[in-house]
């Protein structure tokens, strides 16, 4: 190495130098202009970070949140890794709210205690916590969003199909795998229903299959179902996948219109199934107004309105009235239903 | 002290050529970036940064020590960030199964041994390119570690360690973790800089089989550097995984690049010989400041990842082109002998 290439290199660096704070210096400005006009009248400034960026399940959140926001008069801001899951991907994150003291962070965990020590330095910072989508250990945040509960998504599917087949003949239902704890527990609880609500009397289970998340077998397993059971009124499909595949096979069959289907499942997947009147309604959660609520929550924590115990009560604007329950947990309804009329407002 | 003394060099003062060399110039980028930082960065200068900051960056810092060594030698360890994983689960599953948080992570680094003594077999005594088998061990030790856990966590560590990891010097804002680093930090620049290991490792990285000839124990070298990156990479591996609480097979994925990317920046050369670990400690340091000032302008991680990319891109091709270009300049006091570089034309390893 010669004196000329060191001379080199550090007259390179300093060039890297200058052109890195030019880059700064933009970013600066943009920034600056954008805090003005949030910070102006001494607004609520807060954070949004989902699992990961890019994702429209969460965009349609951010979406929701950015409504909401403007409502209240706060600023949001969406920051997030870009991939995966990796919990220690959140942390910088939350760290940096923490540095900003902002005033409220709005956080769907990507492991239940992983973030729970950055979080308790970003409330120590005075910044208000609230999960939504995904919890972490409840004394970690001030309120958790909880989109639905198990009971809620059990009568939901049980309605939805009842008002589907005319309240009398056979279902069936289409699982994930055999020992899907969610699904198992919905299960159990739509067979309980059936059993004790005298709205369902006519209507008979009369058979509960798995298509184990497979697209494929999921698809099999419904053939199976239309030819087990020929008197078939009606499928559930407690899962994305599997309601997506039965969709696609009832398109194609002659059964489509006869064998009613519903579910969970989400709009992009449904879309073609809802046009083409396979499949009339089905379910999940609005995740525009699961981020609508988190930031009317979050707002009513920052304001002193609600401190997070249980049976505080809050307004969230069009959603209206909600109160906190045990574990600081708001529930943000029954599940959304989604039909021909309302499916093309959405796009998750 | 290890590049060759050659008659230009003696021809500046020794204050100069220490402000001249690509380490000074690595160290001054990175003061600027912190005082423009601090100068303009809304909450850069407030009393989190300095935590958050070495809290992020203690694994990489802990694992460039040995990688920067391994690099000079002319070799390379990719399988860094999977000892990680690896260790992190080993810590989470022996707790899990009743074992103390001191006891687990004491196996957890003899399994970090092991991993790196299994690198340095197969590259120094069997002879093959370290470049493939990192590559091989990266996805084995990897794979070891989330089949293990599987997609689980363990999430239950003791608290006084977990707060441990977390906890601050004192009143002041510097990470407890910064102790272990700065004494692996002295004692991996006292075996680089100031012992005849030290000598052989740049004399590897020059010309492996000349060092060989002038009585370095090639083979022992590599493998010992091999077995302190397993070491050091599954006590970052515990850090990690104490700092979250959360013991994951894939903790820490993808690691080793940054780990690279930031020994690189610091003026190692990939092609071994040259390099010294002040640098890569500043280029660690500048990587993770431009990383957090960006993050508080609100800049997202791909535009994040784009500038040290580029800063990275730049300082590699800085040296051969610049070097490239200075031989084209007239020289105002041409040796009498011009005197040939012995290294830069024959690339040892990768």
């Amino acid at each position: 190495m010669n004196l000329h290439s060191n001379r080199a290199a550090a007259l390179a660096a300093l060039a890297l130098s200058l052109s890195l704070l030019t880059a700064c210096g933009s970013d600066d400005s943009g920034s600056d202009s954008g805090s003005e006009s949030g910070g102006g009248g001494g607004d609520v400034a807060m954070t949004m970070l989902p699992k990961n960026l890019g994702n429209p399940y969460f965009d349609t959140s951010t979406t929701g949140a950015e409504t909401a926001a403007d409502e209240v008069g706060a600023t949001i801001e969406q920051v997030g890794p870009e991939t995966g899951d990796d919990p220690a991907g959140q942390v910088p994150f939350i760290n940096t709210v923490a540095q900003q003291g902002a005033d409220g962070l709005i956080v769907s965990a990507n492991d239940p205690q992983a973030i729970c020590d950055a979080i308790g330095e970003a409330r120590d910072a005075g910044v208000k916590v609230v999960t939504f989508d995904s919890d972490t250990n409840p004394d970690c945040r001030d309120l958790f969003i909880n989109q639905a509960t198990a009971e809620g998504i059990a009568a939901k599917q049980l309605e939805l199909i009842s008002e589907q087949i005319g309240g009398s003949g056979e279902i069936a239902i289409l699982s994930a795998a055999a020992n899907a704890t969610n699904q198992n527990a919905w299960i159990e609880m739509m067979e309980a229903e059936l059993e004790s609500n005298p709205d369902y009397a006519d209507i008979e289970l009369v058979d509960t299959v798995y298509g184990d998340d497979q697209d494929q077998k999921s698809f099999d397993q419904t053939e199976a179902l239309l030819q087990n059971h020929p008197d078939l009124k009606g499928i559930i499909s407690p899962t994305t996948v599997g309601i997506a595949a039965a969709a696609r096979y009832l398109s194609e069959s002659e059964s489509k219109g006869k064998v009613m289907l519903t579910g969970l499942g989400t709009p992009n997947q449904m879309r073609p199934f809802v046009e083409d009147g396979t499949v009339e309604a089905f379910a999940l959660w609005n995740p525009g107004d699961l981020g609508y609520l988190a930031v009317h929550a979050t707002q009513a924590l920052v304001d002193g309105d609600i401190t997070g115990e249980e049976g505080d009560t809050f307004e969230a604007g069009e959603l209206g009235e909600f109160e906190v329950g045990a574990d600081g947990v708001v529930l943000l309804g029954e599940p959304f239903t989604f039909n021909a009329d309302n499916i093309d407002d959405f796009d998750f | 002290m290890t590049t060759p003394r050659t008659y230009s060099e003696f021809s500046r003062p020794l204050w100069m050529r220490l402000l001249l060399t690509r380490e000074t110039a690595v160290i001054a980028l990175t003061a600027a970036v912190v005082v423009y930082s601090l100068a303009t960065v809304p909450n850069f200068d407030g009393p989190l940064t300095l935590k958050f900051l070495l809290q992020d960056i203690a694994p990489i810092l802990l694992i460039a020590l040995p990688m920067t060594l391994i690099i000079i030698t002319g070799e390379i360890d990719l399988s860094v960030a999977s000892i990680v994983g690896l260790s992190s689960v080993m810590l989470g599953v022996l707790h899990d199964n009743g074992l103390s948080v001191p006891v687990a992570a004491l196996i957890a680094l003899l399994v970090g041994a092991a991993c790196g003594a299994l690198n340095g077999f197969l590259v120094a005594y069997v002879g093959l390119p370290s470049l493939a088998v990192t590559i091989g061990t990266l996805a084995l030790f990897r794979g070891i570690a989330v089949g293990l856990l599987g997609t689980k966590a363990v999430t239950e560590f003791t608290e006084s360690w977990t707060d441990l990891a977390t906890a601050t010097l004192g009143s002041t804002n510097i990470p407890v973790v910064m102790v272990p680093f700065v004494v692996l930090a002295l004692g991996f620049s006292l075996l680089l800089h100031f012992s005849t290991f030290g000598r052989g490792i740049y004399d590897i990285g020059l010309n492996d089989e000349a060092a060989h000839f002038t009585g370095v124990d090639v083979a022992r070298t590599k493998w010992i550097l091999f077995v302190l990156s397993g070491v050091v990479s599954a006590f970052a591996g515990i850090y990690y995984t104490l700092r979250f609480g959360s013991a994951r097979g894939d903790n820490a994925t993808g690691m080793e690049l940054q780990v690279i990317a930031a020994v690189l920046l610091g003026g190692v050369s990939i092609f071994g010989g040259r390099g010294r670990l002040h640098g890569v400690i500043a280029g660690v340091v500048l990587i993770g400041v431009i990383a957090s000032a960006l993050r508080l302008e609100r800049v997202t991680v791909n535009v994040t990842n784009i500038i040290i990319g580029l800063l990275l891109i730049a300082s590699v091709i800085s040296t051969p082109l610049l070097s490239w270009v200075a031989t084209r300049l007239p020289r105002k006091a041409p040796p009498s002998e011009e005197p040939t570089p012995p290294k830069q034309a024959t690339p040892a390893g990768v």
